[in-house]
């Protein structure tokens, strides 16, 4: 087998040097009636071609050739060829975590500038090296503000995405905190006045998204006073980190947890992902995740060190602030090239041009009769809109012109049955939204 | 003084670049990066956005050229050991050989483009993927169904007690606590808490085994579960563990497998077998995923079938005519513990290792087993060994030896970074003191491991006539020992402007 | 270093000075060479209430955290601002500079339970000897 660097002959003198006759022998531990005898029923073995061949095949049955609308968390952008060239080098590729620093500079001093450029991007004073994603990362801000504050209730906003929120639940009701959501208002933003009537002193945290789940900009000034005001904390969640490029950061905010899918890693679906948590200097000690610091060697040379590792679990155990261990490194790592190849201008042109085709598609969407906006609050590069029939409806016949339409709203949301989401970004080609109308008009027109 | 002498022969030095932090190179106006024109009409974004616009995008973002990128991240990587450099002996980490087939397969368009909430119409290749995965994991584990979503063995863990929870609950008592050996991964009680369950510690005994006596009097019914790892955090298999599962079982408790140590296991004898009754599996070691620095990984949780009305959803379902699809209902199943359905790129790599090896898989097992005993044989009376009994895939020796002379664990490993290696897992685990834990795993070849075994009795030497020297170490690396002392007391987490300093190399 | 002989001890390494109903309370200099470096001190704010030996506060170096336990209960009045900047005097003056907390005490008797010096160090000497064999 190509991945066994051994051969037969090697393998008899490494049993000759061990003293045993057989491979068996160093299986005795295993009682007998537990012990395989026969080889397991699993396809292959393949050749790498066969490998290639099978995954091949996959790749034709799923949706090469349409056009997707798609937002909703994941987001299709500009990923450039030389982060795989980087993240392919087998230094980066095939490392083990820095815990040894002196061997790891590489891997240290680019978790170092990617924590570096995600305080710069979010306004806060210290990111950490990855969590999972934005939904645990998110999870993971909740549970920071509760063990910061000493609360046990959590106010989230319905506009925050509704998986981010299911996460959030499955990992409250062990942990014996409250969560309440809060409603939106026809602009399409959190109900800004029923957060201050639910807020008292027993509340840890308030959190929402901004771009939110309908694609809306939330307005944090107040809702930051408002929380401040009975000591609790602000989390916001951003899932387009594009946004970040033309949007002002959320600086009011006490904890920001952000997906970084958007820089540099494709939709695979579903994953995996990078999430961050960017916080305040005076709470690093109860953030969960990896922190590289700079320090000096014996010979006053600069270098960077896995720090700050009390907080985690390997030493605190069971009095840890999180469970993780391995983290999204490689993520990351692509998160950091693609926005070092990016850069300042980069950033803000490529957000400027989502804000410019999302314009453009909402114009060209509104002018189809029956369909609207659905929400009149700004958006970056995502938008609601209603329609006069189901959506999913719609989307069954923009199947047949090799187009994946807009998320259908009404099972996150009962209430908006004939909502739906669309997503444009700088890869949108202008012909395809223009085609994407001119389909949606013509379903439109046809009676059901 | 030159550190370098003729007994190593793994390594040698080299002039290596220096590079500074890219915001150190950034000047304004360099671009590394275009995009293609605008083909709609540009909007006043200012305008457009109102009090929200971020006025000339993000401060302190760097501005380099291409060339700059590819030349700082080039020499970054140089500054690292890696698999494909050589040996990484780190116990429990399972570090074999990362297939770049893997890469390839899971960079295909049709695969590494596909949005997680397209219409399931479209997803069919994705989801045939998936259920093949499950499939072959549940034949290796012996168990009965399984959920791909947990990003991590952490994560894996808490779904697994999160089911264990659900389970019980649905019994009429979720219980309140959870046994876990003193030898056991530090993530294990820390899950355990998350879950909202009270640790209970048991002491191993003698031999590092699991206290069979100690169990049957802690096992009452307030204990939900025991956390196992087998084999252990020693390498030793444990022998009775399907007493154990009995034990638990008859008191209505849980036997959880934390599944880190598969790697001794896969195609040899199955945990669904040996009583388990839920587990997870790391696809990053056992699997063959890469570490790539610390990430991305892959948790996948196997389970007996009382436990699948709580398995997180989304549920991969086959229906008429073989159309599968994802089923995002189910009364009774704990939730999610992380959007979308899992890290999929990760999914695709495991089963593409799998379907290279086949029903042979068990030779890696073998390998596997066979290097961490031919090491032992090889460094047992140059190095202690505290436990004796016969070890499967790893291996774990003590300094006690060498701490007669000053030099600990930890100093041993450092020195052996001077002889071309990653060290082993050192003060792991937690009841061997100074421990040294070696998992060489099947990619190593006979040769690879007679360097190690050269290489560690080599500096067993030098910490028996040159103890300086190998409580210095390493002296051949970029940077020295580094001081985490005061980048604990005083940590500096980001690059800033002004007060930075550009020091260094 | 010198174990000073008007402080009582505990077997986790606390130390306390009493005087006049307040108590100075820290950890001793065996705890400090054990630790290691300290990098972190979590302490209580004043107020709070400690009971006898439960946990009032961490130590943190690099690799390892230790509790704090109380030696005796009482009211928290004051804690050792100085060790927020500069946590490494525990481990140069952890008899004197680096105490930790000033408790008003609820209950003189529990000094007695306490060793004194000698017992203190007849005790650390025979942990070292336990170490080393």
């Amino acid at each position: 087998m190509r991945y066994l660097p051994k051969s037969p002959a090697e393998r008899q003198e490494m049993l000759t040097a061990i003293g045993a006759k057989s491979i068996e022998e160093l299986f005795e531990t295993i009682p007998e009636k537990y012990r395989l005898h026969d080889a397991l029923k699993l396809p292959g073995p393949l050749s790498e071609a066969e490998v290639i061949d099978y995954f091949k095949q996959r790749a034709g049955e799923n949706s090469l050739g349409y056009t997707s609308f798609l937002g909703a968390g994941v987001y299709q952008h500009l990923r450039s060829v030389i982060t795989d060239t980087i993240l392919l080098r087998g230094e980066f590729l095939t490392s083990y975590t820095p815990y040894q620093a002196e061997i790891s500079q590489g891997t240290l001093q680019a978790i170092f500038e990617f924590q570096t450029l995600m305080c710069q991007l979010t306004g806060q004073e210290v990111a950490n090296a990855s969590m999972y994603d934005g939904s645990t990362a998110t999870t993971e801000a909740v549970l920071m503000a509760e063990r910061l504050a000493g609360r046990g209730r959590v106010l989230v906003a319905r506009s925050v995405h509704p998986e981010y929120r299911e996460v959030l639940r499955t990992y409250a009701k062990n942990s014996g905190l409250h969560v309440e959501e809060i409603g939106y208002t026809k602009s399409g933003t959190v109900d800004a006045a029923s957060i201050k009537s639910a807020l008292r002193d027993d509340v840890a945290a308030v959190v929402v998204q901004s771009p939110n789940f309908f694609g809306v900009l939330e307005t944090l000034p107040g809702i930051a006073d408002a929380a401040h005001g009975v000591g609790a904390l602000l989390v916001v969640a951003i899932a387009e980190g594009v946004s970040l490029g033309a949007v002002k950061p959320p600086a009011e905010a006490d904890i920001v947890a952000m997906e970084a899918q958007s820089f540099g890693l494709p939709p695979s679906y579903g994953g995996p992902y990078a999430g961050v948590i960017a916080s305040r200097d005076k709470f690093v000690r109860q953030m969960p995740g990896r922190l590289a610091g700079e320090t000096t060697d014996t010979e006053g040379k600069r270098g960077f060190v896995l720090t700050l590792a009390t907080r985690e679990q390997h030493i605190r155990r069971e009095k840890a602030t999180s469970n993780i261990c391995t983290n999204q490194a490689l993520c990351a790592l692509a998160a950091t090239v693609h926005l070092t190849l990016l850069g300042k201008e980069g950033l803000r042109e490529m957000a400027e041009q989502n804000v410019s085709k999302a314009q453009f598609a909402i114009g060209e969407l509104e002018k189809i009769p029956g369909v609207k906006r659905a929400f009149d609050g700004p958006f970056f590069n995502e938008f609601t809109l209603e329609f006069p029939r189901s959506v999913r409806m719609i989307n069954a016949e923009l199947l047949k012109e090799q187009i994946a339409g807009p998320l259908a709203l009404g099972t996150a949301f009962p209430e908006l049955t004939k909502h739906g989401l669309v997503c444009v970004t700088e890869t949108t080609p202008r012909t395809e939204i223009e085609r994407f109308a001119a389909a949606v008009k013509n379903i439109l027109s046809n009676p059901l | 003084m030159e550190k370098m002498n003729d007994k190593i022969k793994k390594a040698t030095r080299h002039t290596n670049q220096n590079e500074g932090l890219i915001f150190e190179k950034s000047s304004p106006g360099k671009r590394a990066f275009e995009l293609p024109p605008l083909d709609v009409p540009k909007v006043d974004v200012a305008k457009t956005l109102g009090a929200q616009h971020r006025l000339d995008g993000v401060q302190g973002f760097p501005e380099v050229s291409e060339i700059e990128v590819i030349r700082h991240f080039t020499r970054l990587s140089t500054w690292n050991y890696a698999i494909d450099l050589g040996m990484y002996p780190l116990g429990s980490c399972t570090m074999k050989y990362n297939p770049r087939v893997n890469e390839f397969v899971a960079r295909l368009d049709g695969i590494a483009t596909e949005h997680p909430y397209q219409p399931q119409e479209l997803s069919q290749g994705c989801l045939k993927i998936l259920q093949l995965l499950e499939k072959c994991l549940l034949e290796i584990t012996g168990m009965d169904c399984i959920t791909l979503q947990p990003a991590a063995g952490a994560q894996g863990e808490l779904t697994g007690l999160l089911l264990i929870r659900a389970y019980l609950e649905k019994q009429g008592n979720a219980r309140r606590k959870v046994l876990i050996p003193d030898s056991a991964h530090g993530t294990n009680p820390a899950t355990a808490v998350i879950a909202g369950y009270e640790v209970q510690n048991i002491k191993s005994e003698s031999h590092g085994q699991i206290d069979v006596d100690k169990l049957r009097d802690l096992v009452t019914e307030d204990v939900a579960a025991l956390m196992i790892t087998n084999p252990s955090t020693l390498g030793i298999f444990e022998e009775r563990i399907p007493e154990i599962a009995e034990i638990l079982h008859a008191k209505g408790a849980l036997l959880y497998m934390d599944g880190a140590n598969m790697n001794a296991l896969t195609g040899v004898t199955r945990p669904g077998d040996l009583g388990v009754d839920v587990m997870h599996l790391n696809l990053h070691k056992t699997f063959s995923t890469p570490h790539g620095g610390g990430g991305p990984g892959a948790g996948p949780v196997a389970i007996k079938k009382f436990f699948e009305p709580f398995r997180p959803v989304p549920i991969l379902v086959e229906r008429e005519g073989g159309k599968l699809a994802l089923e995002q209902v189910r009364p009774d199943s704990i939730g999610k513990v992380r959007a979308f359905g899992g890290n999929f790129g990760v999914l695709v790599r495991a089963l593409a290792y799998i379907l290279a090896y086949g029903p042979g898989v068990r030779q890696a097992t073998e390998d596997a087993v066979l290097n961490a005993n031919y090491i032992r044989k090889h460094l047992e009376g140059v190095y202690d060994l505290p436990y004796s009994l016969p070890s499967m895939h790893e291996v774990v020796f003590s300094d006690a030896k060498q701490k007669r002379n000053g030099v600990n664990t930890m100093d041993i490993a450092k020195r052996l970074i001077d002889y071309g290696f990653h060290p082993y897992t050192t003060a792991f685990p937690l009841i061997v003191p100074g421990a040294l834990m070696i998992e060489p795993t099947e990619s190593e070849s006979k040769e690879e491991c007679d360097l190690f075994i050269d290489a560690m009795k080599s500096i067993a030497e030098e910490a028996a006539a040159t103890p300086e020297l190998v409580k210095t170490a390493p002296h051949t690396t970029r940077v020295k020992r580094l001081d985490e002392v005061g980048a604990a007391r005083k940590p500096v987490l980001r690059w800033k402007p002004a007060s930075h300093s550009k020091a260094a190399d | 270093m010198a174990y000073p002989a008007n402080y009582r001890y505990t077997k986790e390494h606390e130390w306390v000075n009493a005087k006049d109903g307040v108590a100075t309370i820290g950890i001793t200099d065996y705890a400090q060479s054990e630790l290691g470096d300290v990098v972190f001190v979590e302490l209580p704010e004043a107020g709070k209430k400690l009971e006898t030996g439960k946990s009032f506060g961490t130590v943190e170096s690099v690799k390892a955290v230790s509790e704090i336990y109380a030696p005796v209960s009482g009211e928290v009045l004051e804690a050792n601002p100085a060790l927020h900047d500069k946590p490494e005097t525990i481990n140069s003056d952890p008899h004197g500079a680096a105490w930790m907390v000033k408790i008003k005490l609820s209950n003189l008797a529990e000094l007695e339970k306490l060793m004194d010096s000698g017992a203190y160090e007849t005790y650390v000497a025979a942990k070292g000897k336990e170490a080393s064999a």
